[in-house]
């Protein structure tokens, strides 16, 4: 998937200077990073590098939790995110996250949801968004004769793209995905594989995965992290043909992991 | 108890005994359980008839039904729901959602309220008495009928809120337990949408804890709906062949009429048949109470599936 014909090289996020601490331990040390609009930006790494929090990060994930804390700046398109009303933040940088974690409601208000909290009430206006959302997601032609049962009728990759089709309905720019397929098998992952690609049409995607093959398939451009600092990034065919850095090259080369 | 059991019986005889004993144990309580039931229900059942329900007692409590008594009963169960369910969920609510796990004052009413849980029934009764009764009811009578007596005496409103005091901490402690069942996989989610904690609480954590909320708060108003002491001083009367119009009356209560009739009728063996029979509809009516409980938490582990 290096074949960009993306030519816009705007920068959606840009990350200065960043630290974060767990109670006193430094798990993030000094990240400087841009994102690149609509782009897929791939972050791959050893368990426990820091991958996930950094992504929890950028949508301020972290602070529903008491110890947890950020130094530095996140500028989504200029403003610093963590200076913006989290909420606000939140429907403008969704998230997907590594179990499916539908509500247990049925599909349709699975996806109203974010719709409906930010004051959406008109029932047609919602049925839109809906089944436009659950398009985008590729769900649509599966689930349009149950919409008013259950999610939790649907399988585990349907579940995952239910989650994608509920961050979807709040039109979004960036969409994370933490390690979105370690919980599906093949078939439902090369499905989300594909939604992926084609979602970078309409918003910027940072995914985590540990799956170094997946990075490779998906995304334009990847970050390497270990211990907490980034060690290497660029496009992702040179990070896996060609890495600069030895530890990178030892860890695509499955030296370590 | 297998083959497999037998065989193992002499070769791991420690493991053998523990089996035995255990089994033995809950075979004691299936047995005084079987006992109880079959008692009262040989006992009772044969006076238990439609007349038994829907009259008042006659001839002093030798003849006639316990009406007074089932509405009685049924009252208080009602009022004291709606007083001790939304501040025992508030409260809940508070503790896991606001407070946290490990918050300091939310650790102090979890001590607090355990504590509550094993305070004895009477002493409730007696608490309810002296301030519900002849505090919070006295400034009543001072404030708006110029001293005369209307609220300052025991009355349903009384015993109601004794009683909601009572199943509180049950409330509490089992509300809590539902919102733990939430996982934070759910949580998140709503959060990631850019939910407020409020709409977090109230649009997920509630909706998916509602059966495991109302589960406990059944099984606390069962607990209520069997206790004599809470409303032995603060509602509860000996007789009443009418029955309760307001708050500030008092009622036949089922428990405190058995109460009564094994102990202060004229003709204690007289009655008996009647208490027997008055014991069964109190123990079909807890009975129910839990059986729909049971009902619904096994909803609710299959809907987890």
């Amino acid at each position: 998937m290096q074949n960009n014909n993306n030519n816009n090289n705007d920068i959606k996020i840009r990350v200065k200077d960043m630290n974060f601490y767990y109670g006193k331990v430094n798990a993030l040390k000094n990240l400087n990073l841009d994102f690149k609009s609509k782009f897929v930006t791939a972050i791959i790494g050893p368990s426990g590098c820091g991958k996930s929090t950094f992504l929890r990060t950028l949508n301020r994930m972290h602070e529903l939790y008491p110890d947890q804390r950020v130094e530095g700046e996140a500028l989504l398109d200029g403003r610093n995110i963590f200076e913006m009303d989290a909420m606000e933040l939140r429907s403008r940088i969704g998230m997907v996250f590594q179990r499916p974690n539908p509500f247990s409601k049925s599909i349709f208000e699975n996806v109203a949801f974010g719709p409906r909290i930010r004051g959406e009430r008109n029932h047609s206006r919602l049925s839109e968004i809906v089944e436009d959302s659950l398009r985008k997601a590729g769900l649509w032609d599966e689930v349009k004769d149950k919409i008013k049962e259950s999610a939790y009728a649907l399988s585990g990759g349907q579940q995952q793209r239910l989650c994608i089709a509920r961050a979807l309905a709040v039109h979004p720019d960036v969409l994370l995905f933490d390690e979105p397929t370690s919980a599906l098998d093949p078939i439902a992952t090369a499905k989300i594989e594909e939604l992926i690609v084609q979602l970078k049409k309409i918003v910027t995607v940072i995914i985590v995965t540990h799956n170094m093959q997946q990075a490779a398939r998906i995304s334009d451009n990847t970050v390497f992290m270990m211990l907490g600092e980034i060690i290497e990034t660029g496009p992702t065919d040179k990070i896996f043909t060609a890495p600069k850095e030895k530890l990178t090259e030892d860890y695509i080369t499955g030296r370590f992991g | 108890m297998t083959n497999g059991f037998l065989k193992n019986l002499f070769k791991r005889p420690v493991d053998s005994t523990m089996v035995i004993l255990t089994f033995l144990a809950t075979l004691i309580i299936v047995a005084i359980l079987t006992v109880i039931l079959t008692t009262i229900t040989i006992s009772g059942a044969p006076h238990l008839s439609w007349d038994f329900i829907i009259k008042a007692p006659e001839e002093g409590m030798t003849e006639g039904g316990i009406f007074p008594a089932i509405v009685g009963t049924t009252m208080l169960v009602i009022t004291m729901s709606i007083l001790g369910l939304p501040i025992g969920l508030i409260t809940a609510v508070f503790l896991h959602e606001y407070a946290g796990e490990k918050s300091r004052l939310a650790n102090i009413v979890r001590f607090a309220v355990n504590n509550l849980a094993g305070v004895p029934a009477i002493v409730y009764g007696i608490f309810g008495l002296s301030f519900f009764v002849f505090f919070v009811g006295a400034q009543i009578d001072n404030a708006f009928y110029s001293g005369s007596l209307k609220w300052g005496k025991p009355a349903l409103i009384w015993a109601s809120c004794t009683m909601a005091l009572l199943t509180l901490p049950v409330v509490i402690v089992s509300v809590e337990e539902a919102l733990r069942t939430v996982t934070q996989d759910e949580r998140e989610a709503a959060y990631a949408l850019g939910a407020t904690h409020w709409e977090v609480v109230y649009k997920v954590v509630i909706p998916r804890a509602f059966s495991g909320i109302l589960t406990g708060g059944i099984l606390a108003v069962s607990r209520g709906a069997g206790e004599v002491a809470p409303v032995l001083f603060t509602g509860a009367a000996y007789f009443l062949p009418e029955l309760p119009s307001s708050f500030a009356d008092q009622f036949m209560e089922m428990g405190y009429h058995i109460f009564v009739m094994s102990t202060q009728s004229h003709d204690v063996d007289a009655t008996k048949p009647i208490q027997f029979a008055t014991t069964l509809v109190l123990l079909l009516l807890t009975f129910s109470l839990n059986f729909v409980a049971v009902l619904m938490r096994r909803r609710i582990r299959i809907s987890r599936r």
